[in-house]
């Protein structure tokens, strides 16, 4: 072993407290960087793997009633490789041990073989052969504990038929399984079944008809051009409008978390191993200037810069390859957890880890040139000198009363505090990156919290301001309004009020979007769509409340008047005017006067559905009525539906923000543990004189933590901004169309933000200052530096 | 100029006097160092008078500054007694240690250890505010001659001035023991005369014990005791009848 090598060795272990802190600083970013990106391309391979091989299809329609006749006619549409027609129903069921009733999506297979598109992966059990066999979903099943053999009941076409499990599936069409028009899933009261086609047209007088189809695009064909054709075709059967996959619910919120993923993927850790760059760098330009004179030695003995910027290197990379090796494990088992967290509610046939090589390669690299390039840079300051000139003590330093103190505060402070005080102003850029350093693990802490903050927001939004009723109900086909009276009288009803929902497109200009313009009453108060400032606001008389972002996908504005297409019954068209935005976290929602949305329809007036409120004691005699209804599709429990959002975007959200946090923790206490020994290492001639000149332990403690309290002070509102501008930021790049998480940050976010970093500052300061115990005084009367 | 401290006469160092200060007796320092054991002291006995100026001689390694700093607090012994007054710092704690340095003891260093951004009067007001009964800061820089440098912070100050500051810092307490370490071993010959000149006057003035630690025989002229050290023992204690002003030194 080389005496250089000697002496790294031994400089390591000297500086062991130090090599560990930034070990770990180095382990967080690399560890959240490998978290963020192998979650993020198991998802994605996932989802790209299963969609290919699975066949999931390109464009999806739902029409009233077609004949199959017409299948040749759309086969040859120009751009369709295939297509596959259906029958798709709502149904009511009645699952065993279940109170309420729950709904089903009824799906038609071809007999005796695989759907051409969106083919099921049969997890158990085997494909039905009888009119009343059926495979369900894997997580309705398991959701309520049912296996191949058990059964069910189903009111079909106003009937009740039994029915026998004898399978459970996926679909890549129900990665996401959620009842149409939700965003939550709940896999206890909604799934799917599938059922053989001639079992499903004979239960609904389809045979020989169709009412669904799905197709898959030829190569280099345009996705708007097909949709357009297939909608001209199809516009006389009823059709709800042609879609592609970003307008594919399940796809599309599969898709938005992946995407969600990748910009946090990329933009957090970014923020971490930005600032573990930094803080090597100045870690490492502190440590070199504090073993100047050693420098010099090696300078003078004839040791080449370029031998001993190596060997500075060499000890800034121990720490690194350490880190880097200590994060890829961590980061790889926390992104394994991740996943299995994201096969809970995404079903996909297999979701495992995929670590790719390129990820760890990319974390190594990011992490080894920051080291490299602090020692550097603080090495060749150090071999600058001529060596005599180095190992000669530095002259005292330069320091001039700061600012501070002329303002007049002079007389109050006391000489340690100014010597606090000089020490920060005479070297104001390394104070500002200590605090910048410090800040950053504020600010870290602060974008961890805020995304639990956004879900406390949207939830509160949803749950208490805009979904207000007990349940919602909803009916297979418009009924008569008189319906009302009729629920009104069910027990435990305390207030009704129903609703009309049509499938439209919507068109200004050029654009146009699918969606559902809801009808409501005037005098509402179970639903209410808000504004901005989370005002309830009136319905007018004339005119659409449109959600803000909905606007904004169609380039419309108040004032404007819209092409409304509504895609049922007479299918009127007229144009409305845009009266009011309004503003809510999810769906893409359009709202119209109920009466003016029952006289565009040029109808009778007729309700899709009502809100209901409740009295709790009764509820379970009124979901058995409900049950036993035919002409009621569904029932949404806001409870239920609630429980289900904390658990997806709870968990979800809540698991990376405790990674994220931990990590930003241990950044925290790295920076400022290392801060303080350096100060200590720096400032250990100083402090020790100051012992022998009669000070006390606590009062040089004080003299050393006060420069790192103050500095962790500043550090604390900088982080805040910090911290607000990247949550805004990641907020702003990330802004998916169906939920829109909203840009929040609470006071208690701030608070412990704050509070944490300020626990990591006392905690590495109290390290810091059980090693003012072991100063040498005595060496410091013969020392010069 | 007789200062009482000639009138006690001169003793044994042995002898345990009444009116002594520093009372040391058979004291032994032993490091360990590895598995090496130093053995930095051997059995020194001493005493120390009210205003007397000593200078302690001798090779590197001899014991010179683990004397010094076993008098200054910085150190107890692994054997033997040391008094101050009624203070027993053979054992004391480090809390009682840093009390008797807070309270008697000060230090002048070879390279001085001002505090680089603190000012001149600002160093010495540092010591002042921790002290009992201490000088104003303005009169201890006056003392060394520094009266128009009081704004003035180290790097702006020659090396003799800076150590003349450091000694206004170690006097402003009033001290009763003035310890320096080769108070003149970083300064040119006239500066080290000038700091020598300011030293014998605090001595002077004050009466304050003032123990100069020194590799220059030279300065042996302005003691009224000169110690020799050799190998962790006293060799030789010698009186001068007549102290030399620094400016009758020469090296």
């Amino acid at each position: 072993m080389t005496p250089l090598n000697r002496k790294l060795t031994r400089d390591l272990f000297h500086l062991r407290g130090q090599v560990i802190a930034l070990t770990l600083v180095v382990a967080c970013g690399i560890g959240t960087y490998v978290t963020m990106r192998a979650s993020y391309q198991s998802l994605l391979e996932a989802q790209q793997e299963y969609y290919a091989h699975y066949r999931f299809a390109d464009i999806f329609t739902h029409v009233k009633w077609a004949p199959e006749s017409l299948v040749p006619a759309i086969s040859a549409i120009q751009g369709v490789a295939a297509v596959e027609t259906r029958i798709v129903m709502d149904v009511t069921l009645d699952v065993p041990g279940l109170d309420e009733p729950a709904a089903g999506l009824l799906v038609s297979i071809p007999p005796r073989r695989d759907p051409v598109l969106n083919r099921l992966f049969l997890r158990a059990g085997r494909w039905p052969e009888t009119a009343n066999e059926i495979v369900i979903s894997e997580n309705f099943a398991n959701a309520n504990q049912m296996e191949p053999g058990a059964q069910l009941s189903a009111i079909m076409n106003g009937k009740w038929a039994r029915l026998n499990v004898v399978g459970k599936a996926l679909s890549p069409e129900f990665v996401y399984e959620i009842r149409p028009g939700e965003i939550f899933p709940d896999n206890r009261r909604f799934g799917i079944l599938w059922m053989k086609r001639d079992a499903v047209a004979a239960a609904f007088n389809m045979e020989g008809a169709f009412n669904d189809a799905t197709f898959s695009l030829a190569r280099q064909s345009n996705e708007a051009d097909v949709v357009r054709r297939i909608d001209t075709l199809l516009d006389r059967y009823g059709s709800l409008g042609a879609y592609g996959r970003s307008n594919h619910t399940s796809a599309r919120i599969v898709t938005d978390h992946i995407e969600e993923i990748r910009t946090s993927g990329l933009v957090l850790p970014a923020i971490f191993l930005g600032t573990v760059a930094f803080l090597l760098h100045v870690l490492m330009s502190r440590l070199v200037s504090t073993q100047r004179g050693q420098v010099a030695v090696l300078k003078a003995f004839g040791y080449r810069d370029w031998e001993i910027g190596l060997h500075y290197v060499q000890l800034a990379l121990v720490a690194v390859i350490a880190g880097t090796l200590l994060g890829m494990g961590v980061g790889l088992w926390l992104a394994s957890s991740l996943t299995a967290l994201f096969s809970e509610y995404f079903r996909f046939p297999s979701l495992s880890l995929r670590p790719d090589p390129r990820v760890m390669l990319t974390a190594t690299g990011i992490s080894g040139a920051a080291a490299c390039m602090g020692a550097i840079a603080a090495v060749r300051r150090a071999v600058s000198l001529a060596p005599a000139e180095a190992m000669r003590p530095e002259a005292p330093a330069h320091f001039q009363p700061g600012l501070l103190e002329r303002t007049g505060l002079r007389p109050l402070l006391s000489p340690a505090t100014r010597m606090i005080v000089r020490n920060l102003e005479r070297r104001p850029i390394r104070a500002m990156l200590s605090a910048l350093a410090i800040g950053f693990a504020v600010a870290i802490l602060v974008v961890g919290w805020s995304r639990v903050d956004a879900v406390d927001e949207l939830a509160a939004l949803q749950f208490n301001h805009i979904q207000r009723e007990d349940i919602m109900v909803g009916f297979h086909e418009p009924r008569p309004a008189s319906v009302a009276f009729d629920l009104a009288h069910l027990p435990g009803v305390l207030r009704v009020e129903p609703f009309r929902q049509v499938p439209v497109r919507l068109r200004f200009g050029h654009r146009s979007r699918l969606t559902a313009v809801t009808g409501l009453s005037r005098d509402a108060e179970l639903r209410r769509p808000l504004d901005a400032a989370r005002k309830s606001v009136e319905l007018p008389r004339e005119g659409l409340l449109l959600n803000s972002q909905l606007a904004e996908l169609l380039g419309i504005d108040v004032g404007k008047l819209a092409t409304v297409e509504v895609l049922e019954g007479a299918r009127p068209v007229r144009e409305i005017v845009v009266a009011r935005l309004v503003d809510e976290p999810v769906g893409l929602g359009a709202y119209l006067d109920l009466t003016s949305l029952q006289h565009l329809l040029r109808e009778s007036p007729t309700v899709s559905g009502a809100y209901l409120r409740v009295d709790p004691a009764s509820s379970a005699s009124l979901y058995s009525l409900l049950k036993r209804m035919p002409a009621v599709s569904s029932v949404a429990v806001r409870e239920t539906v609630l429980a289900s959002f904390w658990k997806i975007l709870g968990d979800s959200i809540t698991s990376t923000t405790f990674v994220l946090i931990g990590f930003a923790v241990v950044i925290a206490l790295g920076i400022v543990y290392n801060s303080a020994r350096i100060s200590l290492s720096e400032r250990g001639n100083e402090l020790a004189s100051l012992r022998i000149l009669g000070f006390t332990k606590v009062e040089i403690g004080r003299i050393l933590l006060g420069e790192q309290a103050l500095l962790t002070l500043a550090a604390i509102p900088l982080g805040f901004l910090i911290g607000y501008a990247i949550s805004w930021y990641v907020a702003k790049t990330h802004s998916p169309d169906i939920l829109r998480v909203p840009f929040v940050i609470s006071g208690r976010t701030y608070a412990f933000a704050a509070a944490a970093v300020a626990a990591a500052a006392l905690l590495s300061g109290s390290v810091v200052a059980r090693r003012l115990q072991q100063m040498d005084l005595t060496a410091v009367l013969k020392s010069r530096e | 100029m007789t200062s009482p401290a000639h009138d006690a006469g001169p003793r044994l160092a042995s002898e345990p006097t009444p009116n002594a200060l520093f009372r040391i007796h058979n004291v032994t320092k032993v490091y360990r160092m590895g598995d090496v054991e130093v053995h930095a002291l051997r059995g020194v006995d001493l005493d120390l008078f009210e205003g007397e100026f000593i200078v302690v001689l001798g090779p590197s390694g001899s014991g010179k500054s683990t004397l010094l700093n076993i008098l200054g607090g910085l150190d107890v012994p692994t054997s033997g007694q040391v008094i101050y007054r009624d203070h027993d710092l053979t054992s004391a704690s480090d809390r009682a240690l840093t009390r008797f340095r807070r309270e008697h003891v000060g230090f002048v260093f070879q390279f001085y250890n001002l505090i680089p951004s603190l000012t001149a009067l600002e160093n010495v007001a540092l010591v002042t505010e921790i002290a009992d009964n201490p000088m104003v800061p303005e009169e201890a820089l006056r003392l060394v001659g520094l009266s128009d440098r009081l704004n003035h912070f180290p790097a702006q100050l020659s090396g003799g001035e800076q150590q003349r500051v450091a000694i206004a810092r170690a006097v402003a307490k009033r001290p009763e023991v003035l310890l320096c370490d080769e108070p003149t071993g970083a300064l040119d010959y006239a500066t080290g005369k000038l700091v020598l000149d300011v030293l014998e006057q605090i001595n002077r003035e004050l009466r304050t014990i003032t123990a100069i630690i020194t590799h220059n025989a030279a300065i042996a002229g302005m003691a009224d005791r000169v110690i020799r050290m050799s190998s962790g023992g006293i060799a030789e204690i010698q009186r001068n009848e007549k102290r030399l002003s620094p400016a009758e030194l020469t090296w």
